[in-house]
């Protein structure tokens, strides 16, 4: 898996695209630390940027590398490899060479603005942490589309939409619900609904990091004692990381019963 | 050797096979059959690309149905090649060399063979597709396996390369490999096989000699015998 893993990887991070992205969040970050001037704040913005966009990315490239590699994973396929490690491996490389554009992107200008001796790092660390979990999660989803469409415009449609779903209709239901059945104490549903989408939960996450929960009022709260804690966090870092792993796993199941 | 038993595979509503059994041992077997027989899915099937429904594969008297070890005997050469496109052709040989854990194989010979030393530093994507069959023949014939699976393999190919893969063809045979081939093209097939299988609607409809094929259907011409096989059926 490891070779396979490395030959994707050398693969991507010579394509153009890779650098067209990190190039992005190179710009991004130091435009918002100038605008801002205050590297705390830089972080909320660049976390509201991050939440939508670092998903649509890893979905777009998941799709498009499944697609593109198609051709050459047929002739991996006849090779005395294992399938498991055929597909992880591009899967990895993938997710991998995308979390490092996001760390080498944000990373560069948030240190050259004195993030090590500022109170935020940590906040910071969380922030490319939960930016990498949401890269893995929604690569990981678009490979299983792939994996069931042999259609490539199909395949490309259902993952755009996935990532519409959780990043956009998701949270307008939500919202709707939480309107309808405002007379409802609705703490519970609110943490359940959380945990079902993985970019609701990453913004929870760096949302009661940043202690701006007070703005979320009673639900806030309800979050700020659920999640707040040290045992919270863990338990939502815990449960993206569960986000991650369902998703790989039916990677290798779905690829070991294809025909090729 | 490969020994295939009551093989079938569908595709949805498409049964491409249905029930073939063959015991495949040193030689040049071409498989023939009109397009969408199975041909490609009997080799895929054999390569543990494609999983069939029913029936046994054994290569080497191992049951290969979830094993991946097996592969080592086989050389493939696939119908479309299509490689990454970012890498040159001796990356490419590098890394295929490197996946399958030989490092010691030489290729020159193969090289100078198919003239592709100018090519070597060429990314892929800026090869002509007979260049890049070349590089795909390369790359089958390269580690020297006891079995050979060649789908189509004069697809794209001068005659100047048809003569020397005939070869080539001829020189593993001497080994005692297995060889399997399959193609559209008749004289090669004729040229090249000790043995033909001819595959209609998922079924083996004739396994022998050209000689035996020419007597059973009473035509003197081998193309004729196909052809008349063909029309025999869509009568």
């Amino acid at each position: 898996m490891l070779k396979i893993l490395k030959y994707s990887f050398y693969d991507l991070i010579k394509s153009r695209w890779s650098y067209i992205y990190l190039l992005f969040y190179l710009l991004l970050s130091f435009v918002l630390l100038f605008l801002n001037n205050d590297i705390g704040k830089a972080v909320i913005t660049l976390m509201n940027v991050i939440i939508i966009l670092v998903p649509l990315i890893g979905t777009i490239f998941g799709i498009m590398y499944y697609y593109d590699s198609k051709e050459f994973t047929e002739l991996l396929l006849a090779l005395p490899l294992k399938r498991s490690s055929i597909f992880l491996g591009q899967y990895l490389g993938v997710s991998l060479s995308l979390s490092m554009s996001l760390i080498i992107g944000l990373g560069i200008p948030f240190i050259s603005y004195g993030l090590f001796q500022s109170a935020v790092i940590f906040d910071f660390i969380q922030l490319i942490v939960v930016g990498s979990f949401l890269t893995f999660i929604f690569t990981a989803l678009s490979y299983n589309i792939g994996l069931m469409n042999e259609n490539k415009i199909k395949g490309f449609g259902f993952s755009i939409l996935v990532w519409l779903f959780l990043a956009v209709i998701y949270d307008g239901i939500f919202l709707s619900v939480l309107m309808i059945f405002g007379d409802y104490p609705l703490e519970t549903v609110t943490l359940v609904g959380t945990i079902f989408n993985p970019i609701d939960l990453a913004r929870i996450l760096i949302l009661l990091k940043l202690d701006i929960s007070a703005l979320l009022g009673y639900t806030g709260a309800v979050f700020k004692s659920f999640f707040g804690g040290a045992s919270g966090s863990f338990l939502a870092m815990g449960i993206l990381f569960i986000w991650a792993v369902l998703p790989i796993w039916l990677i290798k199941y779905k690829a070991s019963k294809k025909n090729f | 050797m490969i020994q295939i038993e009551n093989l079938h595979k569908r595709f949805g509503e498409n049964q491409v096979l249905k029930g073939i059994d063959i015991q495949i041992k040193s030689g040049v077997l071409a498989i023939l059959g009109p397009n969408g027989s199975g041909k490609t899915t009997l080799n895929k099937c054999i390569l543990g690309m494609v999983f069939p429904d029913k029936g046994k594969i054994t290569v080497n008297q191992q049951d290969i149905n979830n094993r991946w070890n097996y592969r080592k005997e086989i050389d493939y050469l696939p119908q479309i090649a299509n490689f990454p496109n970012n890498i040159t052709v001796a990356e490419l040989i590098k890394m295929i060399k490197d996946l399958r854990n030989v490092k010691s194989k030489d290729e020159t010979h193969l090289l100078q063979l198919f003239k592709l030393q100018p090519f070597l530093n060429k990314k892929l994507n800026n090869l002509s597709g007979g260049t890049k069959q070349k590089v795909n023949l390369l790359l089958t014939f390269m580690f020297d396996s006891p079995i050979i699976i060649l789908d189509e393999p004069t697809t794209g190919l001068d005659p100047a390369a048809l003569i020397i893969l005939k070869k080539l063809i001829e020189e593993e045979k001497k080994k005692g490999k297995t060889i399997l081939v399959t193609s559209h093209i008749m004289s090669f097939v004729e040229e090249i096989s000790d043995e033909i299988m001819f595959i209609l609607e998922g079924k083996i409809y004739f396994k022998g000699t050209i000689s035996q094929l020419k007597n059973q259907t009473q035509q003197t011409n081998f193309e004729h015998a196909i052809a008349s096989i063909l029309i025999d059926n869509h009568a």
